[in-house]
């Protein structure tokens, strides 16, 4: 039962003297590491993000661990655990919104696309015009919901007229399910929006420059239960375009949207696995310990 | 055992009294802050305000072919020494310019001399008996009056108090501040978003940071003695202009503009920049379209004050020359000029009492440029004031 954890707690040694390793035993356990541990077979498998033996430390404390995980594409994957066990952390290495953050040392590859996201000539514009954020309390601009839309796509070059530029946010609004409440008042600020309006403004701001990849961190924790229900709907209608990769505390949140979940506790991924199987037959105690709310 | 409501009111009523006590005792400190305040300004109004005033007489003035020559002839003997001698001797440039006035005599209401204005004004005169007895026998007549003095705002320092004027003072201090906002405005604001918004936090940046704040402290006239030594003489910059003043004030004013750039920016939150930078903005993009956007209520605020500040700046340009005797309205960056505090400064030394007048006036008009200034930078603030 507890196999999975073990080889978890060898993948970092393994990594290190990764070169000196290479016997046949070793091409087995790549292909295990970081698959879920049951297939989810109304999900979609082709790779979106690979992730290898990814270590993170904040100065000298270690908040991620060993990471593996292949993100399926077009899927929604919910990261869950208790507060502090790196699942925000993780989902920012892969957008690097850890480099704004000082004294941040990563090691390890998160791949999309055949590319290391970490690598030097990596541009990070460029990697969060495909990796696009929605983050845990809504963020507009201080601008007009219109501008809050536009804005990127602009910025990026994805527009040129200003009937295309129209045109684009009309859909962004639409796929965010915002359109039907705001098109009479594209005009007026953002921020004059409900918090459940404003969350779907983002979510309208981060689609619109057709990113491949969605990174949400606990999108709904600031919402009441109606507008959460509402996000939940449409995580689960843009999966059809996009890869969500959702953090949440809500773990029956998780249960609902996602097709696949992974359990971090202590900057470890302790189980990934199919989310039906996890919540109904976890493969670990701890899983079992944390669903059961015996903590965390 | 838990005490009675009685109990406790005892104890606490001794805490009452004590916070009593001290509101009292702030009341009164804010009282005698707002009666200095009062006091002084209702001394710079009762000083200045007649220097808004100006005493005026009407004589006959005679262009004869004599006055184009010696214009003290243009006026009768017995009020010669109450007219302007400034007024008189523009006379034969008038007549040069208006031929037509040759010949003729007209009754016309002229500048009198400073003491004469002193004399109507109840102040101390320097006017002898006979004099005292004309002016009074012309007030009499209505051909002796206060009235508004133009004159102290279309013209430039004089000798003669009735013919002094902030015009020259008030165009130096425009040009200087124009100096310094061009120079210290762009510098301090791009200094403030280096620091605030690229620069990586280590042992040399917290250096310039603590030096920076340093520069806000330093005494003023240290800038004057910097601007003197890099500007005057490194550089050659023409002393006494408004260029060298303006620089020397711009140094002065740039730790104000930097301190108060940074604390806008730091007052953006930073949920503003992490939506930004997560739909793939540079560095450079948060800054330009989403962080200053949102800053530059504050920029220009703590710019505006700091602006209000130079203008009142004095020490520093004693030193660089900009206390200068300057008659005529310049608008060259690079002639002598003065500005008001400096203008003020040079009344407040004439042994002239006339002067005591025109320098309580110059405050007024300093202090109402000051407040406009400052009242400016408060509505700026509240109208561009947003929450996120």
């Amino acid at each position: 039962m507890n196999m999975q954890v073990a080889e978890r707690s060898s993948a970092p040694m393994s990594g290190q003297d990764r070169s000196g390793q290479e016997g046949p035993g070793q091409k087995n356990r790549d292909q295990q590491r970081g698959q879920p541990v049951t297939h989810n077979d109304d999900a979609h498998h082709e790779l979106s993000i690979r992730v290898r033996d990814l270590n993170l430390w904040y100065g000298q404390s270690q908040a991620l661990k060993g990471i593996d995980i292949d993100v399926f594409q077009k899927n929604v994957t919910a990261l869950i655990g208790p507060s502090g066990c790196g699942k925000s952390t993780f989902l920012r290495c892969l957008n690097r919104m850890n480099d704004l953050i000082p004294n941040v040392h990563i090691e390890g590859l998160v791949e999309m696309d055949g590319r290391d996201v970490n690598a030097a000539k990596m541009d990070e514009v460029a990697l969060r015009r495909r990796v696009g954020m929605v983050f845990q309390k809504p963020n507009p601009f201080p601008k007009s919901i219109y501008e809050n839309v536009a804005y990127a796509p602009r910025m990026h070059d994805l527009v040129g007229r200003k009937s295309d530029q129209d045109e684009l946010v009309e859909r962004a609004l639409r796929d965010a399910g915002l359109w039907e409440e705001v098109k009479d008042k594209l005009h007026q600020p953002g921020t004059s929006l409900s918090g459940g309006q404003q969350q779907r403004l983002c979510i309208a701001r981060a689609i619109a420059v057709q990113p491949d990849v969605i990174l949400m961190d606990e999108p709904t924790s600031a919402l009441d239960p109606i507008s959460t229900a509402t996000i939940e709907d449409l995580m689960d209608k843009l999966k059809q375009q996009f890869t969500i990769i959702t953090v949440t505390h809500n773990m029956q949140q998780a249960a609902r949207v996602a097709d696949y979940t992974a359990f971090f506790h202590l900057g470890e991924i302790i189980e990934y696995n199919d989310t039906k199987t996890m919540f109904s037959n976890p493969h670990t105690k701890k899983t079992e310990d944390y669903i059961t709310g015996r903590y965390g | 055992m838990s005490q009675s409501f009685d109990d406790i009111s005892a104890q606490l009523k001794r805490r009452h009294r004590k916070s009593a006590r001290l509101k009292w005792i702030s009341m009164g400190a804010l009282g005698l802050a707002g009666l200095f305040l009062v006091l002084f300004f209702a001394d710079m109004l009762v000083k200045g305000l007649p220097a808004f005033k100006q005493a005026q007489i009407q004589v006959q003035v005679d262009y004869s072919e004599q006055a184009s020559q010696l214009p003290l002839a243009a006026v009768n003997e017995d009020v010669r020494s109450l007219v302007s001698r400034g007024y008189l001797r523009l006379i034969p440039g008038r007549m040069e310019d208006n031929p037509e006035l040759l010949g003729s005599t007209r009754l016309e209401w002229v500048l009198a001399d400073g003491q004469v204005d002193q004399y109507l004004k109840g102040h101390h005169s320097k006017l002898k008996a006979g004099e005292q007895a004309v002016v009074d026998r012309l007030v009499e007549q209505g051909r002796a009056e206060l009235r508004f003095n133009t004159t102290f705002f279309t013209s430039g320092d004089s000798k003669m108090p009735e013919l002094t004027g902030i015009a020259s003072a008030a165009m130096g201090t425009l040009l200087t501040l124009l100096v310094t906002l061009s120079v210290a405005f762009p510098i301090g604001v791009m200094t403030a978003v280096y620091l605030e918004e690229f620069a990586p936090d280590n042992r040399f940046t917290q250096a310039i940071e603590i030096n920076i704040n340093n520069l806000a402290a330093i005494p003023s006239i240290l800038f004057g003695l910097l601007g003197l030594a890099i500007f005057i003489n490194f550089f050659g910059v023409p002393r006494s202009s408004p260029l060298v003043g303006g620089l020397t004030l711009a140094l002065m004013t740039l730790p104000v503009i930097i301190i108060a750039t940074r604390t806008a920016l730091r007052s953006v939150p930073e949920s503003i920049r992490h939506a930004a930078f997560g739909v793939g903005c540079s560095r450079w993009q948060v800054v330009r379209d989403h962080v200053l956007p949102l800053a530059l209520p504050g920029i220009m605020t703590g710019s505006i004050i700091g602006l209000a500040q130079a203008m009142g700046e004095t020490a520093p340009l004693i030193i660089v020359g900009m206390v200068a005797f300057i008659p005529d309205v310049t608008t060259s960056f690079t002639e002598a000029a003065t500005v008001l505090p400096a203008q003020i400064f040079t009344w407040a030394g004439e042994p002239d009492r006339a002067f005591i007048e025109k320098t309580s006036g110059g405050i007024l008009v300093l202090l109402t440029v000051l407040i406009t200034l400052n009242a400016t930078a408060v509505v700026l603030r509240k109208k561009f004031e947003r929450r996120w």
